[in-house]
């Protein structure tokens, strides 16, 4: 590697440091967790036994899941713009990213609902609680120790797609490695750094997996 | 305190809040606690009551014996607005519900199921203890996630409960780490918790291993000498020949014979009956 090579990663750690915690992070964990609340009505909506509920749940699920993200991203900030709504970089990229999660996730979490046993609805019924709090106290809580695997996939997803954002000119931290690498074409160092910063995001959340799954699993026999 | 002839103690023993003594009940003659007429229910085209009457005077215990799929389980449930009756009348204590006729409108129905499920509590065969929670946990929830009494109280009250299921050191144990006979007894302490005037069993020892019968019966025969009301689905026949005030033989969704368990049990009228008791007495 040329002294110019490792002159140039040295100055730009900082920058894409910089475009990781204050952009690519924030910008996944909020999209994550509106997503989740968006994924919990629709799935809850799917779970419904009025069918047209339950067939607009499908139908979101089915668009979300049917058309590539980039394209929701694109619709949202390039497409939105012709029928009168217009949105910054940054709040257009949330509204795409949750709309995503919203869908991936609502299947996840009306799975993880359904594997709890007939029976806990029952002797939930038979404490006196209602719909919501039998969800509160008793469904939810035990639909998360089976959802946290895949929903943990999700966030990792999540966590690199929000480079798609990098076209909508939301200056996270690819878009950031990208115009530090263009004036001397060092694309492989600049990419390189981003990509480690991902790895390195992603390999902390994975740990806060391990440990939220131990957590869940203090009260299942092993 | 355990005198089955002085249910009513509790509410004005001066001791309000002792759960180990059933709640005071006035049963004036000719109205008991518990009445039942004409319920009647379906699951599609298959009819799995019909027009089932009976009554349960407070303080005593009725239990409910037949074949599977005899319609004793849907009894038990209806009674608990677990499942909700297609037609009848259902009334505990104050709490009366007409499944006859058109259901008044959303939320009024669902007040009338509520009024009436808050009338019992239940004892699942298969425990259904929450599983996230401990013994402790489970036990207050109701009263105070539900009911909203104080938590001080309440977790008074769940002690002693446990204490009198002979469970109070497992009280900070998760459902997992105790044997299935233990999780029934916490699951009737939990039932226990809410205050019930009516203690309703469904089929309580039938997933047990045989040795861990017992423990649960025995449990259940104090309540019974305390002078609880219960209802008990259940196929020990030594249970109810010892502890059953009315027996009620149900087949193909009727109630086939009724009587004490001298009458039922010992000296069945009907070919039906005597051929279900041969059977589980005997079974080879």
């Amino acid at each position: 590697m040329s002294d110019q090579t490792v002159q140039l990663i040295l100055d730009n750690l900082w920058p894409l440091l910089k475009a990781a915690v204050t952009v690519t992070i924030p910008l996944t964990l909020v999209s994550f967790v509106l997503g989740l609340v968006v994924a919990l009505v629709v799935a809850l909506m799917r779970l419904s036994p009025v069918r047209a509920v339950s067939g607009a749940a499908r139908a979101y699920v089915s668009v979300i899941r049917g058309t590539p993200l980039l394209l929701q991203l694109f619709i949202i900030f390039y497409g939105l713009p012709a029928l009168g709504v217009t949105f910054e970089p940054f709040p257009a990229a949330v509204i795409a990213f949750t709309l995503n999660v919203g869908g991936y996730a609502a299947e996840v979490i009306r799975s993880a609902i359904l594997a709890v046993p007939k029976g806990q609805w029952e002797a939930a019924s038979t404490v006196g609680m209602d719909y919501l709090t039998t969800l509160r106290r008793v469904v939810l809580p035990q639909a998360t120790r089976t959802a946290i695997p895949p929903l943990s996939n999700t966030l990792i997803s999540l966590v690199k797609d929000t480079s798609l954002a990098s076209t909508i000119q939301v200056t996270e931290l690819l878009r950031v490695a990208q115009e530090a690498a263009a004036p001397t074409y060092q694309f492989f160092a600049m990419y390189s750094v981003a990509a480690v910063y991902y790895w390195v995001i992603c390999l902390g959340l994975s740990a806060l997996q391990t440990r939220l799954e131990e957590r869940q699993n203090r009260y299942v026999a092993r | 305190m355990t005198d089955p002839t002085q249910p009513g103690q509790y509410g004005h023993s001066g001791q309000p809040g002792h759960p180990e003594q059933p709640p005071s009940v006035h049963e004036t003659p000719g109205h008991p606690l518990v009445a039942v007429t004409g319920l009647a229910k379906s699951f599609g085209d298959h009819e799995v009551l019909t027009s089932i009457d009976f009554e349960v005077h407070a303080g005593s215990v009725t239990v409910l014996i037949g074949p599977s799929g005899s319609g004793k389980t849907t009894v038990l449930r209806s009674l608990n607005t677990l499942e909700t009756p297609d037609g009848g009348v259902v009334r505990i204590g104050e709490v009366e519900v007409d499944f006859s006729g058109p259901a008044p409108k959303g939320s009024a129905r669902k007040k009338q199921l509520a009024a009436l499920r808050d009338q019992s509590g239940m004892v699942f065969q298969s425990h259904n203890l929450f599983p996230h929670m401990t013994v402790l946990q489970n036990v207050i929830e109701g009263p105070t996630v539900v009911q909203r009494r104080p938590r001080e109280e309440v977790m008074g009250e769940a002690r002693r409960l446990l204490d009198l299921v002979g469970l109070a050191e497992k009280a900070d144990q998760y459902p997992y780490q105790l044997s299935g006979g233990q999780q029934q007894r916490v699951g009737i302490a939990r039932a226990l918790a809410l205050r019930p005037k009516l203690m309703l069993f469904d089929e309580p020892t039938s997933a047990l291993d045989p040795e861990l019968v017992g423990e649960v019966l025995h449990v259940m025969k104090d309540l019974a000498s305390q002078g609880w009301t219960m209802v008990v689905v259940t196929h020990e026949i030594r249970f109810a020949q010892q502890v059953a005030d009315q027996v009620l033989f149900m087949d193909g969704g009727v109630i086939v014979e009724r009587g004490t368990p001298g009458e039922v049990l010992a000296n069945p009228r009907t070919e039906r009956a005597r051929q279900f008791l041969q059977r589980i007495l005997d079974p080879l």
